[in-house]
């Protein structure tokens, strides 16, 4: 008896609770997207709350691609406000988000984000990286007398004489990254069209996009690890392999400078100026894309942009930059693209 | 095996003289295996609890730190004009930093402690969140600008580190948060009293903080979303598993369909918990509408994780129960419901309790679910107001707290995630403690 009546009390309990949930209406903003964002994201939430009367946002991760389909999915409250990304939106991701009545996007850019190349710093002197070392020690197959040959260094002063005698491996980002596109495009196909490799693919007829797909796949033999995960994967998979290297953020990086050692990279040392100059060779711009719909709908979403691009924030000298994010001189020009609201379909 | 292969006592060995009081060789060799078995068990015992004491002293070891910080205490004048002026501004808390950063300066230099640093670079010994702290206690106690205030600040996560040995000068060398020639200062900062390390009880309560301040993060919020997600299991999960199982052993005939519905119940036990959190997205988020990362729909989604686990439970100590009770109750004229709700129920109440706790334990630890409906990132920043934004508004769960804090780029996110697992431990400890007192105090065996 007594519990017959538990039953159906909490059965209507949860009833009347779910369906407060949907007559109740959202007041916080909420973020998703990539994991190198969120770090920037938090920071600005945080502050958000703290300068503001608006609750503090909700930031969750998951990846660039992940944030960008749950953005995607359509308009109202109970899908996300804002997507962070390491990468521009694609263009099938804009279709998507059309299809579904997402069709007014701005574009944020906040910044840019160094891709630095971290070895454990009691290891093998990792100190000078070119990108044509990284692509002949990792590429699949290597053009060699006419004809693609898998690759047959094992060690990385096989690839360079003036690099350490150790066997080569590497923690690079997944697939799943973001980062992976600027690896592959910044480092591997550099590397590979500077070596003159890409030439010679081209020479022995193979056409230019089969070339370029050549350059950027990576060996699998077991040289080259992907981490799907996040840096603190990659730390502890240095930790575990002295002689190797990883791939890291910047900030990762600056965040643990007691215990990795960095490369320079086509001989400039990684750094906020020098990325911040175009010198260092390996950086991207970091978006967050927000829904124009939501804009008016949800409290504090124009508010949370505009305080993210700010300069007290976004520029130099700012908490992002502090923490690693390189300041985009263009930035007055993001401010007041949030201010007048100008979506991606009024840019073009 | 047949009789004749047996060999009794009464079959003695021919042509020879069997004592009683010496073991012939095969007894031998029996009493010899039993001791090797009981050998082998013992090893066993011993290797888990060798991984048990690793496991644990690893947690503490790891995660005690967490539990002090360094504060910095000030005392800081709230003039009236400067307060205006910074509540002015757009972000608001850079002018409370400056005003903090000038204060520390001068409390230094009335110690005749010397440094060539400005005040920017000094500040670094604080935490970001100093300001904040600022402002809001200025917010809540405008009577008190004018006056003289003490403030206990946070120190940064580096000096904080410092102080548990985690930070030390040489790892600072190349660090662009902080040079030794802070720790310099930190010392003598710490000799006339202004640095102290003391319990943190903001760890255990409080919310979560952004990456460029670990030194602040708490896993109270987060305590406070898994609370409210057990509510909802509990509220939902132990009637409709009672009920399900009840009606199943007691009332239900035994056909093919109910067979059919025994053996899914039982793979149902066996489903990783991810599906359940893409199923927890696909129909209460996507389908009824419920709001992502709330407390309450973790809480369903881990209700129909939790459900075959209490029905299991349930239904086994139900079978518990002696059929002769029944008999008897039925015999002296109780309807089949009174036999049931006012004998059998009663009795196999401790195993149902048992069942839902330890259930309830496993809910409480689970993290897979929870990545898919959004429960994990930087969410557990904001205390709820109430009840029903304890239910409905975003919150993280402790488990998804400290996989979140593992991720961190800052080594000091790493300390807090052990700090995390001790608090979550101590939970599981006490709920799997009261299953055993429930069971020992009130199980009766027959």
């Amino acid at each position: 008896m007594s519990f017959a009546k538990l039953t159906a009390s909490s059965l209507a309990i949860a009833a009347v609770s779910a369906s407060a949930a949907v007559a109740q209406s959202r007041d916080n903003v909420q973020v998703a997207g990539s994991s190198t964002v969120l770090p920037y994201a938090s920071i600005v939430a945080e502050a958000f709350g703290e300068n503001t009367d608006y609750p503090t946002p909700v930031v969750e991760s998951g990846g660039s691609s992940a944030g960008l389909a749950r953005f995607c999915e359509g308009v109202g409250e109970n899908t996300i406000d804002i997507a962070n990304a390491s990468r521009a939106i694609r263009e099938s991701e804009i279709e998507t988000c059309a299809e579904n009545g997402v069709e007014e996007i701005i574009e944020v850019r906040i910044g840019y984000d160094g891709i630095v190349f971290a070895s454990q710093i009691d290891g093998p002197e990792f100190n000078e990286f070119q990108q044509t070392q990284w692509y002949n020690a990792l590429a699949a197959e290597i053009p060699m007398d006419g004809e693609m040959v898998a690759n047959p260094n094992t060690t990385w002063a096989e690839v360079d004489e003036s690099l350490p005698e150790v066997e080569i491996l590497t923690f690079i980002p997944g697939t799943r990254h973001g980062t992976r596109e600027v690896f592959e495009e910044n480092v591997l196909l550099v590397g590979c069209e500077e070596s003159g490799a890409f030439d010679q693919m081209v020479e022995m007829g193979m056409s230019e996009d089969d070339a370029e797909a050549a350059c950027i796949s990576v060996r699998t033999d077991g040289a080259s690890v992907d981490i799907d995960g996040d840096y603190t994967e990659t730390l502890a998979r240095l930790d575990a392999n002295p002689d190797a290297v990883g791939v890291f953020g910047l900030a990762f990086y600056e965040n643990n400078t007691d215990t990795l050692k960095v490369a320079t990279m086509g001989g400039v040392e990684p750094s906020t100026e020098t990325i911040a100059s175009g010198e260092y060779p390996v950086s991207r711009p970091l978006f967050f894309y927000i829904k124009a719909a939501h804009l008016g709908v949800i409290p504090g979403l124009k508010e949370y942009a505009q305080f993210f691009v700010s300069d007290e924030i976004a520029g130099p000298g700012g908490p992002l930059a502090n923490y690693g994010l390189v300041p985009d001189p263009e930035l007055a020009a993001t401010q007041e693209k949030i201010a007048n609201e100008t979506t991606m379909s009024e840019e073009m | 095996m047949s009789d004749a292969s047996i060999p009794g006592p009464a079959a003695p060995a021919t042509g020879k003289k069997s004592s009683l009081l010496e073991l012939d060789a095969r007894t031998k060799r029996r009493n010899a295996a039993e001791t090797r078995f009981k050998a082998y068990g013992i090893v066993a015992i011993l290797i888990g609890l060798c991984f048990l004491v690793a496991l644990l002293v690893a947690i503490v070891r790891n995660g005690a730190p967490a539990f002090t910080q360094t504060f910095v205490t000030l005392d800081i004048e709230l003039e009236a004009e400067a307060i205006e002026a910074a509540e002015a501004s757009v972000v608001k808390t850079s002018q409370y930093r400056d005003m903090i950063r000038a204060e520390l300066m001068g409390r230094m230099a009335a110690e005749g402690i010397e440094t060539d640093m400005d005040a920017n670079t000094l500040g670094q010994i604080l935490s970001s969140s100093e300001a904040g702290q600022m402002r809001d206690f200025v917010l809540e106690n405008p009577d008190r600008i004018g006056e003289t205030v003490t403030f206990n600040f946070l120190a940064s996560s580096r000096v904080d580190g410092y102080s548990k040995g985690r930070v030390t000068r040489e790892s600072l060398e190349r660090d662009p948060n902080l040079s030794p020639a802070h720790l310099d200062l930190v010392d003598q900062l710490e000799e006339a009293g202004i640095i102290e390390r003391t319990f943190n009880w903001s760890f255990v309560f409080g919310a979560d903080a952004s990456d460029s301040r670990p030194e602040q993060a708490g896993i109270g919020v987060a305590m406070i979303g898994s609370f409210f997600m057990m509510l909802v299991v509990l509220a939902l999960a132990l009637p409709i598993g009672v009920a399900a199982s009840i009606y199943l052993e007691e009332f239900a005939p035994q056909n093919r369909f109910t067979d059919f519905i025994e053996v899914n119940i039982s793979n149902l036990a066996a489903v990783p918990s991810i599906v359940f959190g893409i199923l927890g997205l696909a129909v209460f988020i996507q389908l009824v509408g419920l709001p992502q990362s709330a407390p309450i729909v973790g809480g369903l989604t881990l209700t129909l994780m939790t459900l075959p686990t209490i029905v299991i439970s349930t239904r086994a100590s139900l079978k518990a129960v002696p059929p002769s009770i029944r008999a008897a109750a039925l015999g002296v004229g109780a309807s089949k419901m009174q036999s049931v709700f006012h004998h059998v129920l009663p009795l196999a109440l401790p195993g149902i309790l048992t069942g839902t706790i330890i259930g309830l334990a496993q809910a409480l630890g689970e993290t897979a679910p929870l990545l898919l409906i959004g429960m994990v990132g930087f969410i557990a920043s904001n205390y709820p107001e109430g009840v029903a934004s304890g239910f409905l508004d975003p919150n993280s769960a402790m488990p998804a707290q400290i996989y979140e804090w593992a991720k961190r780029a800052d080594p000091a996110f790493y300390e807090r995630a052990w700090g995390g697992i001790i608090i979550l431990l101590l939970f599981l400890m006490t709920m799997n403690l009261i299953a055993i007192l429930l069971r020992r105090r009130f199980e009766r065996r027959w």
